[in-house]
């Protein structure tokens, strides 16, 4: 809170009507149209609508195909965390060891972040490819045949590692930063008492990080959720056999390539609740952070 | 450094070494296969060295494109993005700072009303409300146009949070002094409020310039003319060709494009980058 103010009555109103206008117009109102939408449902051609209270939601948790989908969603949100953070963690400890090469280094690892999900998606769908990518070529040498086109636990494995990928760099930004934060002191304590490396580990360096790591997990978690459906629209589709349709996808492809529109919005409502969730969590305990 | 272990030391630098190659891999494969023809990766072997036809794919991506997938030259579509990653970045900074201004230094009735509805766009990604959005952009005829590219996604509650936090933690005696001298609120906040937030802007458009180029749901959903296709969405449908095999070599010549702006901007720019990742995530 500021003690000094200006006085104006109107200015202030001026000055928020740009971002209050695009807000209301594109965020609000649209979100307004989704839960509407979700308790009404159109005929074959669009021209009639009618109440239907909770039939859409209804509809959603008796189909296998939604359901399916939440749990390709768990597995891949999980996934996708796990492999990106594990792996960023790994090498944030280890650049954390440098004395004079941390700059080449992070240099070197934090520009995937610049590359879009659709890029990274199609890179690494090209280097899987099962006629003329890199991998599936050795993986053949080894008598391990890959074809990501039919079958689903490749697939999955396909979409997770183009999207861990693309988001390790982001985690090791925040490891490092993490890491630097820990006092040298308490290292050197443990230490001279005679802790190792791994000892001093885990009990001390992964305790004091795990401010870092809770928010991390927070922010990987959204980012699988939402921002990888361009991953998967690129790549898979969804496939194969709905595999890889996670959530996000399946409120796309059910809205505007299977026109319906009253189970697209009312997944669309499921979907902000479970945005609301993550964003509460978020702002009460990330800002609090996990003392000790 | 606690104690010296030259073993750790050796490991921790593979680790490394082998971090940056992993990382490294999915882009020198496409680079690799942008410099040879549609032919050399139908002999059974995939080439792991440059080859020589750099300069003739890249030239041809830029100034022709893939006439059979109906995407303009990439040249049209980098400027395509250019103009959305700029009008996102710019446009974002400037709503963001007057309503964080507005927010700090002034108290007005509904002030706390108004903070919500900026703290909700939070919870509303394009992804959850990707119909009901489309419909309303659709209605104001803002399909196939730069500004129904830009102009729904510029609202952002994470930038007017950033420059609120820059706001709060200034003197408060910099207002007294402006208003001694006889500043209203406008010339306060162009000549003080803007200078000192000169770096915060810069950092915070190095992120929204990447986010503003990597956008796909997007500009798939509100282009159909080709002529305002982007370059991350036209891949693609470069990708999916409407006959056969996609021709890979040229692909990956588009995404090997698509790449180079956001990435030169991190690696040029990477402590205002850093800082502004930071940043923004408080």
């Amino acid at each position: 809170m500021k003690r000094t103010i200006f006085s104006n009555q109107l200015l202030p109103w001026l000055l928020l009507a740009p971002q209050l206008a695009i807000t209301f117009i594109f965020f609000l109102w649209p979100a307004a149209q989704a839960i509407r939408q979700s308790f009404l449902r159109e005929d074959a051609f669009g021209i009639n609508t009618s109440f239907v209270g909770l039939a859409n939601f209804e509809a959603l948790w008796n189909s296998s195909q939604y359901l399916n989908s939440l749990k390709v969603t768990a597995i891949f949100a999980v996934s996708v965390t796990v492999l990106s953070m594990g792996a960023a963690l790994l090498l944030a400890i280890a650049v954390d060891r440098m004395m004079k090469s941390t700059r080449p280094y992070t240099t070197l690892l934090v520009w995937p972040y610049a590359v879009a999900p659709a890029v990274a998606g199609i890179l690494w769908w090209f280097i899987f490819n099962p006629t003329i990518g890199v991998l599936p070529y050795v993986m053949d040498r080894f008598g391990y045949d890959w074809n990501h086109v039919s079958n689903p636990g490749q697939a999955m494995t396909l979409v997770v590692i183009a999207s861990a990928w693309k988001q390790i760099s982001y985690n090791f930004l925040f490891f490092v930063a993490g890491l630097q934060a820990i006092p040298a002191s308490m290292r050197e304590a443990a230490a001279i008492d005679g802790a190792g490396p791994v000892r001093r580990f885990f009990d001390i360096t992964l305790p004091l990080l795990s401010p870092t790591t809770f928010f991390l997990l927070v922010v990987n978690i959204v980012y699988s959720m939402f921002e990888t459906f361009a991953v998967i629209d690129a790549t898979t589709e969804g496939g194969p056999a709905q595999a890889t349709n996670i959530m996000v996808y399946k409120v796309y492809f059910d809205g505007f390539v299977g026109q319906n529109i009253g189970s697209s919005a009312a997944q669309s409502v499921v979907l902000m609740l479970i945005v609301i969730a993550l964003t509460v969590i978020q702002f009460r305990y990330v800002e609090k952070r996990v003392e000790y | 450094m606690i104690e010296n272990r030259p073993g750790l030391n050796a490991l921790a630098h593979l680790v490394l070494i082998i971090g940056v190659v992993v990382v490294a891999l999915p882009v020198w494969v496409a680079f690799v296969a942008s410099t040879h023809t549609a032919t050399d990766f139908m002999s059974g072997t995939v080439p792991m060295w440059p080859g020589p036809h750099l300069v003739e794919n890249y030239s041809r991506m830029l100034d022709a494109g893939v006439s059979t997938s109906g995407t303009p030259p990439v040249a049209r579509m980098m400027f395509n993005s250019l103009v959305m990653a700029l009008a996102i970045a710019i446009g974002k900074i400037a709503i963001s700072i007057l309503s964080a201004f507005a927010i700090v230094y002034f108290r007005f009735p509904l002030r706390g009303l108004a903070f919500w509805c900026i703290f909700v766009t939070l919870m509303l990604p394009v992804e959850v409300r990707i119909v009901p959005t489309f419909q309303v952009v659709a209605g104001l005829g803002l399909l196939n146009s730069y500004a129904g590219l830009s102009i729904p996604l510029i609202a952002s509650a994470t930038a007017t949070f950033l420059f609120r936090q820059v706001f709060l933690t200034m003197p408060d005696e910099l207002v007294e002094a402006a208003r001694i001298d006889g500043a209203g609120p406008m010339k306060f906040f162009r000549d003080i409020l803007l200078p000192l937030s000169r770096t915060n802007m810069a950092a915070l458009f190095v992120i929204l310039f990447i986010y503003g180029w990597n956008q796909y749901l997007w500009p798939l959903l509100v282009t159909t003319d080709s002529s305002y296709y982007t370059i991350v969405a036209g891949i693609k449908r470069m990708a999916d060709a409407v006959d056969g095999l996609p021709q890979w070599h040229l692909v990956m010549a588009t995404a090997v494009l698509a790449m180079i702006p956001p990435v030169a901007v991190v690696i040029g720019m990477q402590r205002l980058f850093v800082k502004g990742l930071v940043e923004t995530e408080k």
